[in-house]
């Protein structure tokens, strides 16, 4: 497989902060890589410098060979943005917006209508093309959004939290987009906080938090790091002590792991079935009325919550 | 340089569509000027400039009839508040009056500018031309106007009355109503008393003959439109500032700085933006008072470059203002304070021309104090040479406060602050 897209040792600071610390990972030519993790991990300030909008504190990233640093008009060539912020002219109509990007990208003429043309079907918004966006429902404004970034047909698309705030069946059709558009050959590089659609999407994933890539692979790969443990979610009053109840859980036998989180205790056992009596006999010893129990087979989230002994939602 | 101006068009379409911001652009400068006009009576023909007590020092060497005519021209009841005329005998003297800022203009009727108009007693044929000097205050451009527009009507009618004398005098001696040798001495009674007569009476009004011969009103609109408009020509500026600042926080600026757009392109292209609003603004303010009050602005042309010149001048401050400023909010409380400030001190509400020097010094840092005085130049019958100062002035104020608004973004980046 050939990399389009080569990072290493990337370092942003802030002054005293630091929002990337060292990353490296590559992606393919025709894969879905999403990198996971939860608000403030570092994922958009990635995205910003690979698109080069910041410049890197150290390391180094290329895009189809050319330094983002160095290079970056022709990088800009080479990808398509897709903000996690909408990014449109409100007072515009969809196509007036598809048409002001598209010339930022050197289209023109014929192409440049064809293009608008072919993305508006794209997204779904030939008929109401004409309409201003400020008219638009948050999907629909979604997919504009989206549009902008597909109109020169970039070999590599960053999507920055696409589906952040909007209803299930716009992002249902947001995520079948990007299906679609990665079958018709292109690399996209997803970032996202949620679990589900990192899980539905991508080739590989890149777990994110606190600025540093903790583990990258596939599903598998990354399920195998958990090692096939199960997660016995407990549910428990606000009013209740859940670190005593996480405390008590993990001298239990079978236990590997018992984080809090949010007044829910996360549980993580080999056989999550055999478990469940003890653990809500501890629960009652201590008097913590429980509210729920949920078993979750090895996931993305179970990766994370191993990690980092927090869960994604923090 | 061609998505200069896509990122400039796109700016002035999304300009024209906020309604708000049309109504402080186009209707509330357009409104203001109306309620002004109204008030200083310019509707009801009884119109007041707002300018008056203009210092003007008339050395008279003539001594004889016109130049005296002339000195009581500026002396009479009609000139009265409008003109503080002082008489001396020292031209050097006055001169340095005026260069010292305590008087407007020098007026200088040199000896035999009678005798240069009307043949005296036992000669023929007057003596050689004698010009009036008119000696002016470049830094009092509308006062000058004004005794100038005095000056030319009283040479105007001066012409009128040694014309006249000739022909009265050629009809009459045709008729054989007075011989060859008495046409002589009635050709210069009548030509002294007409041109007397004209120059005193009280039809000397703020008139001026351009050189063209067209006539040119001095009208009252054409100091309170220009300065109205000058002031809204700042909101505009201070809007498209804004305009830059919430395209960072809306995510369209960062949008364009990861397309294949340089910064120096989108700082240029919101720059070409502005500077099409504002514009526009000042051409459709101009077209409307000039259809609706009937206002001359002047000389077509110029009247264009100046207010190309203009606009570039605010639009560097606007740039300014929004390098300075770091949020939208800070942008348009800045830009109202600014708006007024530079609106009283470019001489929108009052004339500027009878406040202390330092003072007026200080106002030639505004667009506005240029272009006000530029308009005024224009609508008093100057040409496009006449107002080459304000337009340089305009255009060195653009590219300096430009340069300083780069700077300052390029070390502030556009979009991590």
């Amino acid at each position: 497989m050939t990399a389009i897209l080569s990072v290493k040792d990337l370092v942003k600071k802030y002054g005293d902060f630091t929002a990337v610390n060292g990353i490296t990972f590559d992606i393919n030519a025709g894969e879905i890589f999403s990198l996971l993790g939860p608000n403030g991990a570092g994922k958009t300030t990635t995205i910003s410098i690979l698109s080069t909008l910041f410049t890197p504190t150290a390391g180094e990233a290329t895009i189809g060979g050319h330094s983002v640093t160095r290079e970056p008009m022709v990088v800009r060539n080479l990808i398509g943005v897709v903000p996690q912020e909408l990014a449109l002219y409100d007072d515009l109509s969809a196509r007036e917006n598809l048409v002001f990007w598209g010339q930022m990208y050197g289209l023109s003429g014929r192409n440049l209508k064809t293009r608008v043309d072919e993305v508006l079907e794209q997204i779904g918004l030939t008929d109401k093309a004409k309409n201003r966006v400020k008219t638009y429902s948050g999907g629909m404004k979604r997919r504009v959004n989206i549009g902008v970034g597909l109109l020169h047909k970039p070999s590599l698309l960053f999507m920055d939290e696409p589906t952040v705030g909007i209803d299930p069946q716009s992002r249902r059709a947001i995520l079948d987009t990007v299906k679609a558009l990665n079958q018709q050959g292109m690399t996209v590089l997803y970032t996202t906080h949620y679990m589900e659609e990192a899980e539905e999407l991508s080739d590989r994933v890149g777990i994110i938090d606190h600025g540093e890539l903790i583990a990258m692979g596939t599903q598998a790969e990354l399920n195998r790091q958990v090692g096939e443990k199960d997660t016995l979610v407990l549910h428990i009053d606000e009013s209740q002590n859940g670190a005593a109840l996480a405390a008590a859980v993990r001298k239990l036998p079978g236990v590997t792991q018992a984080d809090i989180t949010d007044h829910t205790v996360a549980v993580m056992a080999p056989q999550a079935e055999e478990i469940m009596a003890p653990v809500i006999t501890a629960a009652n010893d201590l008097g913590i009325k429980i509210r729920s129990v949920d078993i979750q087979e090895p996931n993305l989230e179970a990766v994370f919550l191993s990690l980092t002994g927090r869960a994604l939602r923090d | 340089m061609k998505k200069l101006f896509l990122i400039g068009l796109k700016d002035v379409r999304l300009a024209f569509r906020d309604r708000a911001a049309l109504i402080l652009m186009l209707l509330a400068p357009f409104l203001l000027t109306l309620g002004l006009g109204l008030v200083t009576g310019r509707f009801s023909g009884s119109s007041s400039s707002g300018i008056s007590h203009i210092p003007v020092i008339l050395v008279n060497q003539d001594g004889k009839q016109l130049g005296n005519a002339l000195v009581q021209a500026f002396q009479s009841k009609d000139m009265n508040g409008l003109v503080d005329p002082t008489i001396s005998n020292d031209p050097s003297a006055a001169y340095k009056q005026v260069d010292a800022n305590k008087a407007v203009a020098v007026i200088l009727i040199p000896a035999g500018f009678t005798d240069s108009v009307i043949p005296p007693q036992g000669q023929t044929i007057p003596s050689a031309t004698v010009q009036i000097e008119l000696y002016s205050n470049p830094v009092a451009p509308t006062s000058v106007g004004v005794v100038k527009t005095i000056l030319d009507q009283f040479i105007s009618q001066v012409e009128v009355g040694r014309v006249g004398g000739q022909v009265a005098v050629t009809q009459l001696i045709s008729s054989g109503r007075i011989s060859l040798q008495s046409a002589q001495a009635v050709g210069a009674g009548i030509g002294l008393s007409q041109a007397s007569q004209s120059a005193r009476s009280s039809s000397i009004t703020l008139n001026n003959e351009t050189p063209s011969g067209k006539a040119v009103n001095f009208d009252v609109l054409a100091l309170l439109a220009p300065g109205m408009a000058l002031m809204f020509l700042m909101y505009t500026v201070s809007y498209g500032g804004r305009m830059l600042l919430n395209e960072r926080n809306q995510g369209t600026l960062p949008r364009l700085l990861v397309s294949p757009t340089t910064t120096v392109q989108v700082l240029g292209g919101k720059m070409v933006g502005i500077f099409l609003t504002g514009a526009a603004q000042m051409l459709i303010l101009i077209g409307g008072t000039t259809l609706l009050f009937k206002l001359q602005w002047g000389d077509s042309l110029a009247v264009l470059a100046l207010v190309l010149a203009a606009v570039f001048g605010a639009v560097g401050w606007g740039m300014l203002l929004t390098a300075v400023a770091k949020t939208p909010g800070q942008v348009s409380a800045i830009g109202s304070a600014m708006m007024l400030t530079f609106g009283i001190l470019g001489g929108t509400f009052i004339n500027m021309d009878n406040m202390p020097v330092w003072f007026r010094t200080i106002t030639k840092l505004t667009p506005n104090a240029w272009g006000v005085d530029g308009f005024t130049t224009l609508a008093l019958g100057g040409g496009l040479h006449d107002i080459l100062t304000p337009i340089l002035a305009l255009l060195a104020m653009g590219l300096l406060l430009f340069a300083i608004a780069v700077v300052l973004f390029s070390r502030r980046g556009l979009t991590e602050r």
